[in-house]
């Protein structure tokens, strides 16, 4: 092993070196710092802004967004945290400032019944509408399910052979 | 009648088409905002020039425009001579409200303290507010955006009309332009302020 071979000229050189490396990596150890002060705030933090859409860049959600509106209204999101509000309560204190939109899951209301029970509606619509045309059809077919005396004879035969 | 059934798909698409174009040509920027009929939000702020702090109780009884605005702002330099040509034709009292003028990269040197950052913002907005024009009857610093985010402000300019009593009349998102002024702003200034 080339690191315990003390007969190179360079053996008390690589192991100056070796421990200069070691004591930097020990200072890049050190400078790792907690995410957050209060990992429970932050929890609840990222789990009401994940419901929540950034205003500035709109396929985003103020969880994931850079900008710089979405990292004031974190802010603002973990002081009501602090403060004791429930999540209800912060949801309603953005809505009142920057309306539905900001919500990804829509509030039910009038306005909104049409989003939230308009699949189902077209869905029982759809299944109603398939029900009356499986119906109709096996009524048009059923007459012609019944073979005359001739076509049975024809079929015995045929099964027959 | 069973002949005809063949054109139902097609008018049920027709409808989609009709429903999915009209859902294209909006800006999906302009949020309808929930302030509109509701009281502006108070709050009280250091002004550019004046000693005393603005709150917009100060103008009750007036009918008021309320413009966000920052040196930053580009937009804001397309909107500026427009808001100086109206407030001198017109007369409508504006407000300014500088947002957040101290950006991140003028603390790259150190975080500063808040007098320095509003003596630096006041210095700021006086040089392009003498270089653009100053449509301001007075003009307030929000710092830290706290009073942007009371006013539903996600992009710089926006506008605001507030009326007599205080309560918020209109707000338009980005650059004010002269068609929206001569046609929806000052009838609306017009209808809200009494005749006397």
């Amino acid at each position: 092993m080339k690191l315990w071979d003390w007969r190179g000229a360079g053996f008390f050189k690589r192991w100056v070196l070796y421990l200069f490396l070691f004591s930097f990596s020990s200072a890049w150890a050190l400078e790792a710092q907690p995410l957050a002060e209060d990992p429970v705030v932050e929890a609840r933090l990222v789990d009401i802004a994940q419901e929540l859409r950034c205003l500035v860049c709109q396929n985003e959600s103020l969880a994931s967004s850079r900008a710089e509106l979405a990292e004031d209204l974190r802010k603002e999101v973990r002081g009501l945290i602090k403060k004791g509000k429930t999540d209800q309560e912060i949801k309603d204190f953005l809505v009142s400032r920057y309306g539905d939109f900001v919500l990804y899951r829509p509030q039910v209301k009038p306005l909104t019944w049409v989003l939230w029970f308009g699949p189902a509606l077209a869905l029982l619509w759809g299944l109603w509408f398939l029900m009356g045309h499986i119906q109709l059809r096996s009524k048009t077919i059923s007459p012609s399910a019944h073979l005359s005396d001739e076509e049975q004879e024809r079929l015995k035969k045929i099964l027959k052979d | 009648m069973g002949r005809k059934k063949f054109l139902i798909p097609l008018v049920l698409f027709l409808g989609l088409v009709i429903f999915l174009a009209l859902g294209l040509r909006k800006d999906p920027r302009e949020i309808p905002s929930p302030l509109i009929n509701k009281e502006a939000p108070a709050f009280e702020l250091p002004t550019l020039r004046g000693t005393q702090n603005f709150s917009p109780k100060d103008y009750a009884g007036k009918v008021w425009m309320f413009n966000v605005w920052a040196t930053w702002c580009v937009a804001c330099r397309d909107e500026h001579p427009i808001l100086v040509a109206f407030a001198k034709r017109t007369g409508v009292p504006i407000v300014g409200l500088s947002y957040k003028e101290i950006q991140a990269q003028d603390e790259e040197k150190g975080p500063l303290s808040f007098e320095e950052k509003l003596s630096l913002a006041r210095k700021r907005s006086e040089v392009w507010l003498t270089k653009h024009g100053d449509p301001y009857q007075l003009s307030v610093f929000d710092l830290d955006g706290r009073v942007g985010i009371d006013y539903g402000v996600y992009g710089v300019p926006e506008t605001y009309v507030i009326d007599a009593k205080g309560v918020i009349r209109y707000k338009h998102v980005g650059a004010m332009t002269a068609e929206l002024l001569v046609n929806q702003v000052m009838p609306l200034i017009q209808s809200l302020t009494p005749t006397s």
